[in-house]
C-alpha cells in the first residue's frame, strides 16, 4: 500500500498529466498518419523532437519513466518481429532468397558504412549506420502493400522473402553490433560476439524442437495467462541476454522465433496492441534525445544517403523480382516497396546512443528514416501508376 | 479442374492461383486471420491485379454457397454413391439430449449402432475426425457414416 500512497503524490500527478498529454498528442498524430496513408513512425519522431531539449514543449519530469517504457518498446518490437514468421517460413525464405539477400546486404549496408567513415566516425558507429541503411521496415512494407492492394501481386512473395532474409540477418547483425558497442578491447569484443552468435544459433536450432513444446504448453490456457507468459519470457530472456552482454533486443527476438503454431498466432494478436503502445514511446524517446540543431545538420547527409540507399533498394527489389521471373513493371513495384526504412533502423541507431558519435548517429538515423519512410511509400504508389498503358483510351484493356 | 498453384507469403498467409478456361488468372489469398482476398490479374501485366475483393469469413462462405457448394460435400456424395449400403447422415444433438456435455466415448455410439461419427459441425467450424474425448454441445451436428439402420438408431439415441 505504501506504493499506492507514494503514487498519489504531487510528483505522480505531474507525470500522469505529462504522459497523458503526450499520449493524446500521439493519438491525434496516428489518426493524421492514417488519414494521409503514411506510417506513424515519422510523426512520432517529430513529436519526440518537439518535447525534447530545445523543442516546442520540453518535458523534464517523466524522462526516467519514459526511458524504461522505451526499452520495453524495443523488446516488444523485436518480439513481434520474431513472431511474424514461423521456423518453416524462415527455412524456406532462406533457400529462396539467398541471392537477393546477399545483393541486399551488399547494396544497402555498404553506403551507410562508407558514409560513416566519410563523416569521420569511429568504425563501430559506421557499422551501425550501415545497419540503419540496410534494413527495410517490414511494418511499412506490409502496410503499403495492403493499402495499395498488392498483397496478391506476383512480385509480392519476392518482396516478403527478402524481408525474411533481412530478419535472419538481423538475428546475427544485432548481437554483433551490440557486442561491438559494449566490447572495450579486441579480445572482449571477440568474446561477446562469439557468445552472441553461439546463443543465436543455439536458439534458432532449438526453436524447431523446444519451441514446439513450449508453444504447445502455452496454447492451453487463457489469453491472460498467455499474454503474461510471453511478456514475462520476453523480459526474462532479454534480461539474461543483456547480462551476457548480448543485447536484450536479440533475446526478445529469439523468444518470438521460438514460438510457433497457434501460440504464435495468438501471442501475435495479444502483444500487437501492447507493442504499439510501448513502441510509440520508444520512437518518441529516441528523437527526444536528439538536439534539433543536430537534426538540421544531419538533413543534407541524410538526403544524399537516402538517394543512394533508395537506389540500392530499387536494385535489390529489381534483382529479387527478376530472380522470381517477374516482368519489368513488377520489378519497379518490388524495388520501390522496399525503400522505406523504419523501426529497425531506429533500434540499431539506439544501440549506439552511448558512443562518442552517438548523438550524430541518432540524428542522422532519424533524418534518414524521416526521409525514406515518407518518400518510400510515395515512390511505391507512383510505381503502380506509371504504367505505359495508362495513356491509352479507356476500354482497351478488356478487349 | 484447372491446376492450382500454391505460394506461401511469409508473415501474411498463403496464395492459391489458377488460370480459367478463358485464360484469366485468378487467385485467392488467405490471410492468417482467415480473411480472404479474391484477386484477378491484369492481362497486360500478369504480375499485377486489376481487381481485389476483400472477403470476411462470412462473405467467403456466402460466395462459396453462390458458386455451388464445396468440393468436400461433392466428394462425400460421391463416396456415398460408390459404396453400396453405406450412408452418411447429419444428426443434430438437440438441447434435451442426455449426451450434451458427454464425450463420444461415453456414448459408445459405434458399439451400440455400428455407425461412426466422422466429423462434428459446431457453428461455423467443422471438427474432422473428432477424438473419443470430444464433448458434445447442444446444437452440434454429428456427421455419421453407417448403414441406414444404424444411422436411424444413432439419430434416436442422440435425440433422447
Amino acid at each position: 500500500m505504501t506504493f499506492l500512497a507514494a503514487a498519489g503524490g504531487d510528483h505522480a500527478a505531474t507525470v500522469f498529466i505529462e504522459i497523458g498529454a503526450v499520449a493524446v498528442a500521439l493519438a491525434i498524430l496516428a489518426r493524421l498518419a492514417g488519414r494521409l496513408g503514411i506510417t506513424t513512425i515519422p510523426f512520432y519522431l517529430l513529436a519526440g523532437l518537439a518535447i525534447g531539449k530545445g523543442g516546442l514543449a520540453p518535458l523534464d519530469v517523466s524522462a526516467d519513466f519514459i526511458s524504461l517504457v522505451a526499452e520495453i518498446g524495443v523488446l516488444l518490437l523485436l518480439l513481434t518481429l520474431g513472431l511474424e514468421y514461423s521456423a518453416d517460413e524462415l527455412r524456406k525464405g532462406l533457400r529462396a532468397g539467398f541471392v537477393p539477400g546477399a545483393a541486399d546486404a551488399a547494396l544497402n549496408f555498404t553506403p551507410g558504412f562508407i558514409a560513416g567513415l566519410i563523416l569521420g566516425w569511429h568504425i563501430t558507429a559506421a557499422v551501425l549506420l550501415g545497419g540503419v541503411c540496410w534494413v527495410t521496415s517490414s511494418g511499412i512494407v506490409a502496410k503499403v502493400l495492403a493499402d495499395l492492394g498488392r498483397l496478391a501481386n506476383r512480385e509480392t512473395p519476392a518482396v516478403l522473402n527478402l524481408l525474411v532474409i533481412e530478419d535472419l540477418a538481423m538475428a546475427v547483425f544485432l548481437p554483433v553490433a551490440a557486442a561491438l558497442v559494449t566490447g572495450r578491447d579486441l579480445a572482449a569484443t571477440i568474446g561477446t560476439v562469439a557468445i552472441a552468435v553461439v546463443a543465436v544459433l543455439t536458439i534458432l536450432v532449438a526453436a524447431v524442437g523446444l519451441g514446439a513444446k513450449l508453444s504447445t504448453w502455452l496454447t492451453h490456457g487463457s489469453d491472460e495467462a498467455l499474454l503474461l507468459a510471453v511478456f514475462g519470457l520476453t523480459l526474462l530472456v532479454g534480461g539474461l541476454a543483456q547480462k551476457l552482454h548480448v543485447s536484450a533486443a536479440i533475446g526478445a527476438f529469439l523468444v518470438g522465433l521460438a514460438l510457433s503454431g497457434p501460440a504464435q498466432a495468438r501471442a501475435g494478436a495479444l502483444i500487437g496492441p501492447m507493442r504499439d503502445l510501448f513502441a510509440a514511446v520508444f520512437f518518441l524517446f529516441f528523437s527526444f534525445q536528439i538536439r534539433p540543431h543536430d537534426l538540421i545538420n544531419a538533413l543534407a547527409p541524410a538526403l544524399v544517403l537516402a538517394v543512394v540507399a533508395g537506389a540500392g533498394k530499387l536494385i535489390t527489389g529489381w534483382v529479387a523480382a527478376k530472380h522470381a521471373g517477374i516482368g519489368t513493371a513488377g520489378r519497379w513495384r518490388a524495388g520501390t516497396a522496399l525503400i522505406a526504412r523504419g523501426e529497425f533502423s531506429i533500434v540499431i541507431a539506439s544501440l549506439g546512443a552511448g558512443l562518442h558519435d552517438g548523438p550524430h548517429l541518432g540524428a542522422l538515423a532519424a533524418a534518414f528514416v524521416l526521409v525514406t519512410a515518407i518518400a518510400g511509400p510515395l515512390a511505391a504508389r507512383m510505381a503502380g501508376r506509371a504504367r505505359p498503358r495508362a495513356d491509352l483510351p479507356s476500354g482497351t484493356g478488356s478487349s | 479442374m484447372p491446376e492450382i498453384a500454391e505460394t506461401a507469403l511469409p508473415g501474411v498467409g498463403v496464395r492459391h492461383e489458377f488460370v480459367t478456361a478463358d485464360g484469366d488468372r485468378v487467385a485467392v489469398l488467405t490471410h492468417r486471420s482467415g480473411r480472404r482476398e479474391l484477386a484477378i490479374y491484369d492481362h497486360d501485366d500478369p504480375d499485377a491485379c486489376t481487381a481485389v475483393l476483400h472477403l470476411g469469413t462470412e462473405d467467403a462462405h456466402a460466395l462459396v454457397e453462390l458458386l455451388g457448394g464445396s468440393h468436400l460435400s461433392e466428394a462425400v456424395v460421391a463416396v456415398q454413391q460408390r459404396i453400396e449400403g453405406l450412408s452418411i447422415e447429419w444428426v443434430t444433438v438437440p438441447k434435451q439430449s442426455r449426451f450434451v456435455g458427454s464425450t463420444i466415448a461415453d456414448g459408445a455410439f459405434r458399439t451400440r449402432t455400428g455407425a461412426s461419427i466422422v466429423a462434428v459441425i459446431r457453428g461455423s467450424t467443422t471438427v474432422p475426425a473428432p477424438g473419443a474425448d470430444y464433448r458434445f454441445d447442444a446444437g452440434d451436428v454429428a456427421v455419421a457414416v453407417g448403414t441406414p439402420d444404424g444411422l436411424s438408431q444413432l439419430r434416436a439415441l442422440l435425440s433422447r
